[in-house]
């Protein structure tokens, strides 16, 4: 949290202001029972007459008009310090975001990225505002009300002093105990939540093995469950009023019953005695604030340490300054590259060596995990290598600057995604000043012509937020066209044919090979049937490269490629 | 709307009915707290004119009150805590109950329905709103209750105690309430606002975030942050105004409540420094009684204010429960429904249409007899609609017209149970639950001893892998198999079917992500459930389609050529065009 405290640098005066109004409003409010005293004492017994009435009445008055003011100041200044606090957090945590790097993206996962954005903060906010406005507030009301009882009566002030700490021992000991309780209704909520989902993602399944009754029955052991905890914490919890109530009132009688005392031997007079009694009851509505104030701070400190988390962490990849450009060396150059993912045993990459023309196709099959994806997301140095050297052109790829390197590159992710917007902005992610002719030359290449003329608008038709409204093959080849706006050096197609049939898959491949500037282009697939036509396949398997030729070399020379080849053809068929 | 409310208010009512005996007890406990605590500051006022001056103090009368007073603290104390517990006990068993309809529906939905809806939304009506339906019902109850009971019990003694007074109190109070009124209502719509924003800046985020990968590979980092900065300098912008405004309720109420407590010193000092004689009792113990009264009587006020926008906020979500939990079910098997038995596997379609919307015709007068123990691959381009078939096979959705027979047996004139447990079904999309592999395996039969899961695991080819898990059989997966790859979850659904070895099969081949040693398990598991059932591929290999009895070939949502492959290359058309297109470049 400590550290967060720095987004509050511009708005400390606001910072400073608003505790500062509580505190004068809380001032105000305590000198209410003072005047009443007076009223009492000066105004009725002591025979000051009306207009002395009358003046100690609009004295009230005018303490809470002032009281008024300084409140609105302070909720004010405090609103704005944390709405900028929050504003500008939110901001450097976008940008953070932004900046992390493959790796990173994958160990947070976007839940926990989107989570932290907006319910951490939100939270964080509300625990920014809270603090400001009753940190400095409650503790002052409940500890300057038991100093104006010293101050009238220094055993009334001890009643006061006993009083606070009984109920501190209250409603601290009640939080305590209710708080893991609290956690425990939530994991079993998690729990119906979880099974919610389930019958739902399961629907087809359950419903195949005729589950439903089974379903209904689990489902409500765990709601009774999550029912049992709730009323035990419950019974817990509203102890709480209660108690707070006992104890207020119990220490009324003794402030009674000392103030008695001291009226009858002439130290005190009944109006202190009325004073007294109202301090009493200005306590506990603070206390009880102060509290929830607690609560509110404690998960705004967990969620604060989630934030900082991210704000902390340090990009794995690194990059070197230009380093010296190597001459007449191949386009693209692997040099015993090993990849490994944070820490894991087992290298994902291990020692791939192979090199590519300018304008070459290459294929790249293996199974899953075998660290095709991986391969690939070296060339933009998206991951960086653990060993060994990329080099596009002769130079080292953590040296070229991601900027220009990732201008290089045109890249099909293997999850097609559309972003909100129309198709024309969507292609133009590619090339900011992409005119129609170019983009649709790209979409004509990515056999996406037919996606676009289905379309009322064309290409102004809406995309709706995650491509909702376009089909997997449709978004598949729109993701491909994407990537071919920017006439990229190099096409990576990451499994990005995955959808598409046979002939659309084919009619692909051959407009890739008649387009006029040449890119090296990289195909990752499970299917022999897209690479098999590259001037090069490189076959992985386990993060070892075990193969590297052409189709027909592989299929004499390497195992793995002909189990993968034959289980999708028979033998006479190829 | 005012209608649709009523209504819904009419359907809480009903289900609070179940817990009239503990309605009336947090009734009966709220009336003695209220009593107990407007009686208490009388005691306390009484005291306080027995201490009037040097040796001037009733001790012995000032006992007596003492002990009332502490027993007036017990029995309110204990009925407070007795009416919190009722209160948690009626409203975590109404949301329980409903929670139970709910998901009961939900079971009998037709899955037209849950196709239709996101599950996130069916998810957060289940969960979210009913938690926001139970906050409303308890703060009703908590705070609803005694806030009115206060009001009235406050201003009645107000009235016995000094009705001058009192009516100096009624006339300012409605001032507090306005002043409240007004500042919600202006922020009602700045709220509005602004979770309109975040909710425009969540789904940037979403999708921003989301796509990381992309936005990252297409260097488009500088453009969002841009658009970021943009929605969130409105987002700052507005909720500044609605937490600022909103934060201005308390102390505004504050101040009208000083000006009550004002009022009410006056009114009460005059009246004991002029009013000679007073035309009513009065001293200055019942004015501190009356000063602690006037500091209490418009805090209820607030908090009822409060408590209607929670309780408007606890019906919308309440109308948003019972939508799902009336949402009409499917029809239930008919009492006449055959069980079916002993099945041997023939499935006729005959002059079978069908369509999920009325405006987009999909299966037109579909006709094929299959006989028990036939093959028959379903092929297609992506997107064609094959599962269409597995839909109406399953009678997950219903043809709008002809009949689709199993042994000669009209499949909706059969219990659903009998038709769904004579298929084994094994999809692309795998579905584990969260459980143990054992429970994932026993799900097709549930008695089925250790040695049968073992041995269905072995024929399946899922045993090797299952033994490598930390606890083999016992091993937790989570929801979704997350920790599996997708060729290991779907072996342990082929491992569900080969324990109850259903007469006739539906299978979806794997398109890809599969690695190559797996994918050949799978194809020698397939091969053997295959043997001797009726089976419904979804293929992708070719191997597969060749060996077919049968080849439906379906595009756009329509079976368009039907055959075997021979006949389907004879035929030259869209089966013929697909085949040969994947020998050329």
């Amino acid at each position: 949290m400590r550290k967060l405290l720095k987004y509050l640098n511009n708005y400390k005066l606001q910072s400073v202001l608003a505790p500062l109004f509580k505190l004068l409003e809380a001032a105000f409010e305590l000198i209410v029972p003072l005047v009443v005293a007076a009223i009492i004492d000066n105004g009725i017994n002591g025979g000051e007459g009306w207009r002395y009435i009358l003046n100690a009445c609009l004295v009230l008055v005018a303490l809470g008009a002032v009281g008024l003011v300084s409140a609105v100041a302070a909720q004010y200044f405090a609103a704005r310090a944390a709405v900028g606090f929050s504003k500008e957090l939110r901001r450097d945590l976008f940008s953070k975001m932004q900046s992390l790097s493959y790796s990173e993206i994958d160990k947070l996962g976007t839940s926990g990225m989107i989570t932290r954005m907006t319910s951490d903060v939100n939270q964080i906010q509300s625990g920014v505002n809270l603090v400001l406005r009753l940190f400095m507030r409650s503790p002052f009301i409940v500890f300057g009300a038991m100093i104006m009882a010293f101050l009238i009566d220094v055993l009334s002030g001890g009643v006061f002093a006993l009083a606070i700490t009984a109920l501190c021992i209250v409603v601290f000991s009640i939080m305590l105990v209710s708080i893991p309780l609290y956690r425990r209704v939530q994991n079993r909520l998690d729990k119906v939540t979880t099974l919610t989902r389930e019958t739902l993602t399961g629907a087809r399944v359950l419903r195949a093995y005729c589950k439903e009754e089974e379903q209904i029955e689990s489902y409500n052991k765990d709601n009774r469950q999550l029912t049992k905890a709730q009323n035990f914490v419950g019974k817990i919890s509203s102890l709480m009023n209660p108690l707070t109530f006992a104890i207020i009132n119990a220490a009324i009688i003794m402030l009674l019953y000392v103030g008695a005392l001291k009226v009858d031997g002439g130290a005190l007079t009944q109006g202190n005695v009325v004073a007294l009694y109202n301090y009493m009851s200005q306590i506990l509505i603070e206390l009880i604030k102060l509290a929830n104030l607690i609560i509110t701070v404690t998960k705004s400190f967990a969620c604060a340490g989630r934030v900082n988390e991210i704000l902390e962490m340090k990009s794995s990849l690194e990059s070197l300054p230009r380093g010296e450009k190597r001459e007449s060396v191949p386009f693209i150059q692997f040099n015993g590259v090993c990849v490994n993912y944070g820490n894991s045993a087992v290298d994902a990459l291990n020692e791939i060596t192979f090199s590519a023309e300018k304008g070459q196709t290459l294929g790249i099959i293996g199974g899953t995990g075998a660290g095709k994806t991986t391969l690939v997301n070296t060339i933009p140095h998206f991951y960086g290598v653990r060993s060994g050297e990329v080099l596009i052109d002769g130079e080292n790829v953590n040296a070229i600057g991601d900027e220009k390197l990732r201008d290089m590159c045109g890249i099909v992710p293997q999850k097609a995604v559309l972003f909100k917007g129309t198709i024309r902005e969507n292609m133009q992610w590619g090339k900011n000043d992409a005119e129609d002719g170019e983009i649709m030359a790209a979409i004509e290449t990515a056999q996406a012509a037919d996606v676009i003329s289905s379309k009322a608008d064309g290409l102004d038709e809406l995309v709706e937020q995650g491509g909702k409204n376009f089909s997997g093959g449709q978004r598949q080849r729109l993701t491909i066209a994407r990537a071919l706006v920017k006439k990229p050096e190099i096409l990576i197609l990451d499994d990005s044919a995955s959808a598409l049939d046979y002939a659309t898959d084919a009619n692909l491949r051959k407009s890739l090979k008649e387009l006029d500037y040449k890119p090296t282009v990289f195909i990752v697939s499970q299917r022999t049937s897209s690479i098999r036509h590259a001037d090069k396949i490189i076959v992985l398997d386990g993060g070892k490269m075990v193969g590297v030729g052409s189709h027909e070399q592989l299929l004499k020379e390497c195992e793995t490629y002909r189990e993968i080849h034959y289980s999708q053809y028979e033998k006479e068929g190829a | 709307m005012a209608n649709r409310q009523k209504a819904v208010l009419k359907r809480v009512l009903k289900q609070l009915k179940k817990y009239k005996l503990c309605l009336f007890a947090t009734l009966f406990f709220a009336f003695i707290t209220v009593a107990g605590t407007l009686a208490i500051p009388i005691f306390f006022g009484q005291i306080v004119n027995l201490i009037v001056g040097k040796g001037n103090v009733l001790f012995s009368e000032i006992f007596i009150k003492f002990i009332i007073i502490a027993a007036c603290i017990g029995v309110t104390a204990l009925s407070q805590w007795l009416m919190s517990i009722i209160n948690n006990h009626i409203t975590y068993n109404v949301i329980k109950d409903v929670r139970e309809e709910a998901f009961a529906n939900i079971q009998r939905l037709p899955l037209k329905f849950i196709d239709a809806h996101s599950y996130g939304d069916i998810v957060s009506r289940n969960i979210a709103d009913v938690d926001q339906f139970a906050d409303g019902l308890l703060m009703g109850f908590t705070q609803l209750f005694t806030g009115v009971l206060t009001i009235i019990g406050t201003l009645a003694l107000m009235l016995v105690i000094n009705w001058i007074i009192a009516l100096v109190v009624v006339v300012i109070t409605p001032l507090s309430l306005f002043v409240a009124k007004f500042i919600a209502s202006k922020t009602y719509s700045l709220f509005k606002k602004t979770s309109e924003i975040r909710g425009e800046q969540t789904a940037f985020i979403d999708e921003m975030l989301g796509n990381l990968k992309v936005v990252k590979a297409f260097n488009r980092e500088d453009e969002n942050q841009e658009k970021f900065d943009v929605l969130n300098d409105r987002l700052t912008k507005t909720s500044l105004k609605s937490i600022f405004y909103s934060s201005l309720t308390n102390p505004c109420t504050r101040f009208v409540n000083a000006i009550v407590y004002a009022a009410v010193a006056l009114t009460g000092a005059l009246m004991l420094v002029f009013a000679t004689p007073l035309p009513v009792v009065f001293n200055v113990g019942l004015l501190t009684s009356l000063l602690a009264y006037a500091n209490q009587y418009t805090k209820p006020f607030n908090e009822i204010s409060g408590v209607v926008t929670e309780l408007q906020n606890a019906v919308a979500c309440a109308g948003r429960i019972y939508e799902l939990i009336d949402e009409k079910p499917q029809t239930p098997d008919g009492e006449n429904s055959v069980r079916l038995v002993d099945v041997n596997g023939n499935v006729d379609f005959e002059n079978v249409y069908f369509s999920y919307t009325a405006d987009r015709k999909l299966i037109e007068d579909f006709n094929i007899r299959v006989k028990a123990g036939q093959r028959i691959a379903i092929v297609g381009p992506t997107g064609c609609g094959k599962t269409t078939l597995i839909n109406l096979l399953m009678r997950f959705y219903e043809p709008t017209d002809g009949v689709i027979k199993v042994d000669g047996n009209d499949i909706c004139g059969v219990t659903r149970k009998s038709l769904r447990s004579n298929y084994g079904m094994v999809l692309q999309d795998t579905w584990l639950k969260s459980g143990t592999i054992k429970e994932n395996i026993s799900l097709s039969k549930p008695e089925a001893t250790d040695e049968e899961i073992i041995a269905a695991a072995k024929a399946a080819h899922a045993h090797n892998f299952i033994m490598q898990l930390p606890d083999s059989y016992e091993t937790v997966i989570t929801e979704d198999g997350g920790n599996l790859s997708q060729g290991q979850k779907q072996l342990l659904c082929i491992t569900r079917i080969m324990l109850c070895l259903p007469p006739m099969l539906i299978l979806d081949e794997a398109t890809s992500s599969i690695d190559t040693r797996t994918e050949q398990r799978i194809q020698r598991a397939f091969a053997k459930l295959m043997n001797g059932r009726t089976s419904f591929i979804v293929a992708h290999r070719l191997s597969t389609i060749k060996e077919a009895d049968i080849i439906l070939v379906m595009n756009n949502g329509n079976i368009i050529e039907q055959g075997s492959h021979e006949e389907l290359l004879a035929l030259g058309g869209f089966y013929s065009n697909l085949y040969n297109s994947q020998f050329a470049i």
